[in-house]
């Protein structure tokens, strides 16, 4: 090929205190290439395309854009060469308003004159729906990353960095989206696309670069794959998919919702309207919907984190639960993985095994007349790093210093550790790779094999139907009634969580 | 009659309220950056030291004004090296730059005590300050009260219209957020505290050359921890100090004219009043509790590190 790529990196290499996160790492991205870039949970592709952008240095190594040697000393150079990048971790600010926030991160020139209107257009040209007024701190995940996503679309970037772009849309969501994403290629933008999620680089991406331990072990074109090899060049090893065995789900009810009613505390939340649910002992139940459904507000009253008005409107084991807290839901035997990690599912600053003992405390008998059990609390810690294998070196770092599909590893772990009746997790693998994702899918279908009743609410259809007994959806408040899985199929789901025909709803008591 | 006695009540109110006015206007910039300094008192202090000592050597209140905005500067500079760049605990920090400067006002002061300076000039526009009544309560003030006045529209339209001001609050929200797009976090907290010190500079400044021009040991008596309190009860808006500062200068007379006149109540709960009253009114207007989480800086007191 004679054409220039847009982007060659040679050689980069990039050490940090006993750990080497990119080693000799080439790449070439071409005009209007879409270009994969995949591995496990810290292979280092964090690391590489904090580089590109700016936001660090590498040890060694050249940067060619266009054919000549760059070297951004930060992102505001980056994004003056054409840069564009959507973090996985979103560089909002919870207290702004959503038009305050692109303007933030875009060039002071592009904030002049009407810009909430350019909001508004480009969000509705990408069928990306954003109310510039809104505040953050009232939007969903999936609402948040909509803004990381207009943000960069603004400035009309020459390459766009995606950093797990997908994994808290829809299937149409991600279907809209890829459509954006094959237009811009198309008009010769290049993007770099960072996913676990393999079948969709194998619909999207022209070729693939794969990672592993910091290095570049393979060139592929994804088309010519299958998820399942390039998920093996990932690992280095073979995958396996979770195993269901056959199981009885017609147990006894272990948490049961009925006639729940919540209004949502957010503003611009959703209220939960008349919801009843049965979860059977021995049965995994997946909730599928839309983030911004009411999710969060659901997940709010199962953790006990907002308690209801009426005690038995949530039954756990037959006992009215609507107004235990958390702590005594945790004592009831219930486990809990919410959808935020560092804040809900973990405290960032506290070490690992510090976190066990938070949740782990009554049910793994971590304290002795108000004393922290400390070596049993690390011996807890460590006993979930190694059934999990959690990459850590050792349980009394900090949770945030864990890559956040570590660190989810290591809160399943501990949640599922604590052999509880009755488990809800929200967003179970968001953002964790394939590898570890089967692992925690298999580790709550075991769960449930065990005895244990199992919700997961996810966005991710793929996974709710490979580990779920039945589906259930969610969509403006109002659940659908549950369907075993074998008479649903995906396209019914995403039906139901566009909002249509939700028939058989019982209507609005209002 | 009762009008006489009421025009130099409120003149005098407008004095007390104006040095709280730049501290706590200043102080609201540095803690909507994610800065929390602790040091308020300090550097009130030193610059009311630093402008009582320039007003005695060179008879100029301008002069010494600016002197009193270096003091505080210079001291925020300390404060500002050692937790920006030397990552040291913001609070610990900021208490000791308060016993720093109530120490060190006290050894420069030593040989100020008893000295005395006029006071600022009142603005006198011929003409509109014999209005009665309107005439003095308008246009009857020194050049600062005008200054003060002008700090917090200027403060309050910078914090929210303008990108700078939006940058500062990014900072103070969310530092790791505003370091990956690429903002310099140090640079913004470095301005903002350089701003506050300076304010709180003038503040003190405005003691000691125009409410009572002369030099007294420890003369900001507290002021500076109530500008600080002033910031918190305010949710961080400009007005609202503004307002705060008022209530507490107003409260803080009429206390003192009651105890005057003798009425019939403890001196000392009268002497509570003021600060009771400020802080009831401030909590009774920010009582919303959501909007009150979304104003407080997310990364107050929080240093910021580049980490990995």
């Amino acid at each position: 090929m004679a054409e220039t790529p847009r982007l060659e990196l040679i050689g980069i290499t990039k050490a940090y205190p006993g750990v080497v996160a990119n080693n000799n790492v080439s790449l070439k991205v071409m005009p209007g290439e879409i270009h994969a870039l995949l591995g496990e949970n810290g292979a280092g592709k964090s690391t590489l395309v904090k580089f590109i952008y700016g936001v660090q240095k590498a040890d060694t190594g050249r940067m060619l854009w266009e054919g000549e040697e760059v070297r951004p000393a930060n992102p505001n150079a980056a994004r003056k060469l054409g840069i564009g990048m959507v973090f996985q971790h979103f560089s909002l600010f919870d207290a702004m308003t959503v038009e305050e926030n692109i303007s933030l991160g875009i060039s002071p020139e592009l904030t002049k004159g009407d810009l909430a209107g350019r909001i508004r257009e480009v969000s509705a040209q990408y069928g990306l729906p954003l109310d510039p007024d809104r505040y953050v701190h009232t939007l969903s995940v999936g609402e948040r990353q909509r803004i990381e996503v207009v943000r960069c679309l603004l400035q009309d970037p020459q390459l766009l960095i995606m950093d797990e772009p997908t994994s808290v849309l829809t299937p149409q969501e991600v279907e809209e989206l890829f459509k954006t994403l094959r237009r811009l290629s198309e008009e010769g933008v290049s993007i770099l696309y960072i996913s676990h999620k393999l079948e969709e680089i194998k619909a999207l991406c022209h070729t693939a670069t794969i990672m592993r331990m910091g290095e570049v072990v393979v060139e592929c074109i994804p088309e010519n794959e299958t998820a399942r090899s390039m998920a093996e060049m990932m690992m280095g090893e073979n995958l396996v998919s979770p195993e269901r065995a056959e199981r009885h789900t017609d147990g006894q009810v272990k948490l049961e919702l009925s006639n729940l009613n919540v209004v949502s505390a957010h503003q611009h939340g959703t209220e939960l309207k008349n919801i009843n649910l049965q979860l059977r002992a021995g049965e995994v139940l997946g909730v599928a919907g839309i983030a911004g459904n009411g999710q969060r507000e659901l997940m709010e009253v199962l953790t006990g984190e907002v308690l209801l008005d009426e005690p038995a409107s949530i039954r756990i084991d037959r006992v009215s639960a609507g107004r235990m807290d958390p702590i005594a839901r945790r004592g009831a035997g219930v486990g809990l993985i919410p959808e935020e990690r560092l804040g809900h599912g973990a405290v960032p600053e506290m070490s690992l095994w510090e976190n066990a003992f938070l949740s782990g405390a009554t049910r793994m008998g971590l304290q002795k007349n108000g004393f922290i059990q400390v070596a049993a609390s690390n011996a807890f810690a460590e006993k979930v790093v190694d059934e999990f294998r959690v990459k850590t070196t050792g349980v009394s770092h900090a949770a945030n210093s864990l890559s956040g599909g570590n660190l989810q590893k290591f809160i399943v772990g501990r949640e599922i550790m604590q052999n509880p009746g009755v488990i809800v997790a929200l967003q179970p693998t968001w953002g964790v790779d394939a590898g570890s994702a089967a692992a925690i899918r298999q580790a709550l279908i075991d769960l449930a094999s065990r005895g244990a009743a199992v919700l997961a609410v996810s966005q991710d259809l793929e996974e709710l139907f490979e580990i779920s007994d039945r589906i259930a959806v969610i969509c403006e408040g109002r659940m659908s009634e549950a369907r075993p899985v074998e008479n649903v199929t995906v396209e019914e789901i995403g039906l139901l969580m566009a909002g249509i025909g939700l028939e058989g709803e019982p209507a609005d008591a209002a | 009659m009762s009008v006489d006695w009421l025009i130099p009540a409120i003149l005098t109110i407008v004095t007390a309220a104006t040095p709280l006015v730049f501290a706590a206007v200043g102080e609201t910039v540095v803690e909507k950056a994610g800065v929390l300094n602790l040091g308020v008192e300090g550097m009130m202090i030193m610059g009311a030291i630093a402008a009582f000592a320039t007003a005695v050597s060179t008879g100029s209140g301008f002069l010494a004004v600016i002197a009193g905005a270096g003091a505080g500067l210079l001291l925020a500079l300390i404060f500002g090296v050692l937790t920006v760049y030397f990552q040291s605990n913001q609070v610990a920090t900021g208490l000791a730059l308060t016993i720093f400067g109530l120490g060190l006002s006290a050894l420069i002061g030593h040989s100020y005590v008893g000295k005395t300076f006029e006071g600022l000039a009142k603005l006198d526009i011929p003409g509109l300050s014999d209005i009665p009544v309107i005439g003095p309560l308008i246009f009857g003030h020194d050049g600062l009260v005008y200054f003060s006045v002008i700090s917090v529209i200027i403060v309050a339209w910078f914090l929210n219209r303008t990108r700078a001001g939006l940058l500062v609050r990014a900072v103070g929200e969310n530092h790791d957020a505003a370091h990956s797009i690429g903002y310099s976090v140090t640079l913004v907290r470095m301005g903002a505290i350089l701003f506050g010190g300076a304010m709180a500079g003038v503040g003190g400044a405005y003691l000691s050359v125009a409410y009572t021009p002369l030099w007294v040991e420890n003369m900001t008596a507290g002021r500076g921890w109530i500008a600080l309190a002033l910031v918190v009860f305010a949710s961080w808006k400009p007005w609202r100090g503004f307002l705060g500062a008022y209530l507490f200068g107003g409260i803080t007379i009429i206390q003192l004219y009651a105890q005057g006149m003798g009425v019939e109540v403890s001196a000392q709960f009268l002497s509570m009043l003021p600060y009771l009253a400020t802080i009831l009114v401030l909590v009774v207007i920010s009582r919303d509790s959501a909007k009150a989480r979304v104003n407080a800086p997310a990364c107050l007191g929080k240093n910021f590190h580049v980490s990995v």
